[in-house]
């Protein structure tokens, strides 16, 4: 049985369980009812059987942005060892791959969006970037503090059975990196001390903003490749909390369901009980999450 | 035991950076009472609860710098009406990396010192307090934050003071206790007087001599 690519298709199939589950739990907190979890499939089969306008200003690049998009966020999913053990794809140094590979669909995204000639699209693009410049230094850092931490350079060493066999002694640095990077995955994600998925007002959108005059199927790869960027961080944070090397291939899928549905909630917790940053304080806020994969760092340098 | 003395002294680590990177005075004062509390369950985690010596001085410590200490800096900020830090030296996210940069220099050196103490992340942690504290006095403007600064700072001392508690008389760690908390009073007791004189506690207005 191959657990790798077993997992992958479960990850891939709830990825868009996750946004509507946070959301769920958000509007549950705050005493409303809220749209059923499973709202982004039924948004997804709807924007897939529409047709797309395009804007005569746009270029190919406009019309290329959202397959990038999807497609960096996939080849991002091969890297991760999703099923606690290996990934579908591991060599020396994917870390660093599975950082850039994401920065490359941001990049797409941005031309895409200065593709549009709206000045809106070009105000979130640069906040975007701004943001993500500062969260890809503490993914980098949390994934080097790791590379310390197990004296692997691949994710499926970082995050596998190397991980597991260190977890005992090192339970003061990874608490640091996993609440870093669940930090951090809520900048990544878009999710809300940094950016408010249910904003209306254009002024205040960093990611959404961007993705405004994207419609139709384009709009559903954005989506999707979104809530998957989000099932694969929390799957990260869940690594880095349990372990689940030296589990058996069931009880590490269904952990890996339950981690991922225990990701969305919290997340949607986090979202009811703070308030969005003013977009001056994000930075530090991105760079608070960083220096705890700095500290942590130290700690296992030393 | 010593996990849980680790686990104290991150999180003193950790309310340092929270003070360098947060701007709101309320949850400087916040932070710094955690800081008390956690610096006060040490001497227990790190000896365990046999003697009486270790039991006052977790007792004292603990009543002095999370309740008593931040209650008086938080009745300072109320009379002086000052809500948060306005204009710092050095911005939030320049202190944040002066803190990190602490840290990673504290590691740095107190791997050269000669060890005398069975836990190893106590004197870097001392050490990093008290650059912090310094980074903190230094760079903010208002007195409450450099007031905050200044316990930081003293908390390093006292992080040091731990290495030896075997060695040290009881007598002298409550008298220096004693004396921060007099120090700390007075200080907020001038912050109050700086406010009433000046109508704000920029403690950079202090370097002007002349009557207003």
């Amino acid at each position: 049985m191959n657990t790798p690519l077993l997992s992958l298709a479960l990850v891939l199939v709830m990825a868009p369980l996750l946004p509507g589950l946070a959301f769920r739990t958000r509007a549950l907190l705050t005493g409303r009812r809220g749209a059923p979890a499973w709202q982004l499939y039924a948004d997804l089969w709807k924007l897939a059987r529409r047709g797309a306008v395009y804007s005569t200003t746009t270029t190919w690049i406009f019309r290329f942005a959202p397959v990038a998009v999807f497609a960096t966020t996939v080849a991002a999913a091969l890297l991760v060892p999703l099923d606690g053990r290996n990934a579908v794809l591991r060599f020396g140094g994917d870390a660093v791959a599975f950082a850039s590979v994401l920065a490359l669909g941001r990049f797409a995204l941005v031309l895409g969006a200065l593709d549009t000639g709206s000045s809106f699209e070009g105000m979130g693009a640069s906040r975007d970037v701004t943001f993500a410049s500062i969260v890809e230094f503490g993914l980098l850092l949390t994934f080097s503090a790791l590379a310390v931490a197990t004296g692997e350079l691949s994710l499926t060493g970082m995050f596998g059975a190397p991980l597991a066999e260190h977890a005992g002694a090192l339970t003061a640095p990874l608490t640091l990196l996993a609440l870093g990077l669940f930090a951090l995955m809520l900048a990544e994600c878009a999710r809300i001390p940094v950016d408010d998925p249910a904003t209306h007002l254009e002024l205040t959108m960093v990611h959404e903003v961007m993705v405004l005059d994207h419609g139709g199927p384009d709009l559903a790869f954005i989506l999707y490749a979104n809530a998957l960027k989000f099932a694969l961080f929390s799957t990260l944070v869940f690594g880095l909390v349990v372990p689940r090397a030296r589990w058996s291939a069931p009880a590490s899928a269904a952990g890996l369901a339950a981690g991922l549905l225990a990701s969305a909630v919290a997340v949607g917790v986090v979202e009811s009980l703070t308030a969005r940053l003013r977009m001056a304080k994000v930075p530090l806020y991105v760079f608070g999450s960083a220096a705890l994969g700095g500290v942590a760092l130290i700690l296992l340098l030393r | 035991m010593q996990t849980s003395a680790d686990l104290l002294l991150l999180l003193i680590a950790l309310t340092e950076l929270v003070v360098l990177g947060v701007s709101r005075l309320s949850t400087c004062i916040r932070a710094i009472a955690w800081q008390g509390l956690f610096l006060g369950l040490l001497p227990i985690a790190l000896s365990g609860w046999g003697s009486a010596h270790v039991f006052f001085l977790a007792g004292g410590t603990i009543v002095v710098k999370a309740v008593v200490l931040p209650r008086l800096l938080r009745w300072a900020m109320r009379e002086a009406k000052v809500r948060r830090e306005v204009e710092p030296l050095i911005g939030y996210l320049g202190s944040l990396l002066l803190g990190v940069l602490a840290l990673g220099v504290a590691f740095a050196v107190a791997q050269r010192l000669p060890a005398v103490e069975s836990n190893d992340l106590l004197i870097p942690v001392a050490l990093a307090s008290v650059m912090i504290g310094l980074v903190v006095l230094i760079t903010r403007a208002k007195a409450i934050s450099q007031v905050v600064g200044y316990l930081i700072l003293e908390n390093g001392v006292f992080l040091f003071g731990l290495t030896q508690t075997s060695r040290v008389p009881f007598l002298i760690e409550i008298g220096v206790l004693l004396d921060v908390f007099v120090g700390a009073f007075i200080m907020g007791i001038v912050v109050f007087h700086i406010n009433r004189e000046f109508d704000s506690i920029s403690s950079a207005q202090l370097t002007e001599l002349r009557e207003s």
